[in-house]
């Protein structure tokens, strides 16, 4: 597919994940009280994204991703929250 | 599928899916005993390939202890110590879907047990990668156990859930790589599709989440079909829907298709 075929068959797609996106950071914004690690993580990846070029998907997910290389000492339960909450942090 | 109504059965036939291969995984609960996995894994080898068979679908399976459930380390030996006495079962492929899922100690301790075992009876393997932020360590982790056991050869491996981050390393190391497909919030089509556009379709193959949380059974079919639209010709389609996952499984002589 050429560029302009991409577009047809995606574009209306990815356009109202865009605004779902405005949309969300707009509600995390006027709610109340403070963030957390998911908000930063997030911002992580709106840079990467920003920033990459032909490998963003892949930059978008190591944004998320826990870049520690040594197994952690016991499972903290089972599942996982999409972002990394920190060394020694557990995601709640 | 033990997590799906039998109408799925039927639906799968109708679309053209020539047999279905489940893996052992997390019930959605912990089993309290190793009784509890006895029953699950006589209900994957006896049952489902019974409501299968009413709609002319072969049904084969994995057996493992779900990495979900690997933290409990003398648990899981209990209940391996049961697995053997089902691997002759016509149905069953091999070990699966074993891994991580936290990246804990203990979970790489009971993912080595399985390695063994697998190594031990010749066993065809199917790797499950943890979900989120925890999928591109535990994808490198995984490796290690794996390329540590000079028994595994990587050709009989199947490491799945490879996403962007992960898919290079797994057919970087020689293993087959699978993109589990769901609608929301995991690889969707259109990103599999991307992935294959890139790597090409050399040890790469879909499959369909269907689990108990949003899956969509006949989400290879629709990807089958959105590479079409995407202008992929049948020869390629057929390629990734079909022959890969022949060429794997055939590895196992008991997986057959009429």
């Amino acid at each position: 597919m050429n560029r302009e075929q991409v577009l047809d068959l995606y574009f209306l797609d990815a356009r109202h994940k865009l605004i779902e996106l405005a949309a969300f950071l707009d509600r995390v914004e006027h709610a109340p009280g403070p963030a957390d690690f998911r908000l930063v993580a997030f911002q992580k990846a709106l840079d990467a994204l920003r920033r990459g070029v032909g490998d963003r998907a892949r930059e978008v997910l190591m944004a998320f991703s826990d870049p520690t290389t040594e197994p952690v000492p016991a499972a903290p339960g089972k599942g996982a929250c999409g972002a990394w909450p920190g060394a020694g942090a557990v995601a709640g | 599928m033990v997590s799906r109504v039998t109408d799925d059965y039927q639906d799968m036939v109708t679309a053209g899916c020539m047999a279905v291969c489940e893996p052992a995984f997390w019930a959605g609960y912990d089993r309290s005993s190793v009784a509890g996995f006895h029953d699950y894994f006589c209900q994957l080898t006896d049952y489902e390939p019974r409501r299968a068979a009413k709609f002319g679908l072969p049904h084969y399976c994995w057996l493992c202890l779900n990495p979900k459930e690997s933290e409990d380390v003398v648990f899981a030996q209990e209940v391996l110590a049961i697995l053997p006495g089902f691997l002759g079962r016509p149905n069953v492929l091999g070990i699966g879907e074993i891994g991580l899922n936290k990246n804990s100690r203990n979970e790489l301790k009971v993912l080595e047990q399985h390695v063994d075992l697998a190594a031990r009876h010749q066993q065809l393997i199917l790797v499950h990668t943890p979900h989120l932020e925890d999928k591109h360590k535990g994808t490198r982790l995984t490796l290690d156990v794996l390329r540590a056991d000079s028994r595994i050869r990587p050709e009989r491996v199947i490491i799945d859930h490879v996403e962007e981050h992960t898919v290079q390393m797994v057919l970087d190391a020689g293993f087959w790589a699978g993109m589990t497909l769901y609608p929301e919030t995991k690889c969707t089509p259109a990103r599999a599709i991307d992935i294959l556009d890139r790597y090409g379709p050399e040890r790469l193959w879909l499959n369909s989440a269907c689990d108990w949380g949003v899956s969509v059974p006949l989400i290879v079919p629709r990807t089958g079909l959105e590479m079409r639209r995407r202008g992929h010709r049948p020869e390629a389609v057929d390629r990734v829907l079909y022959q890969n996952p022949v060429e794997f499984l055939s590895q196992c002589p008991k997986f057959k298709l009429s």
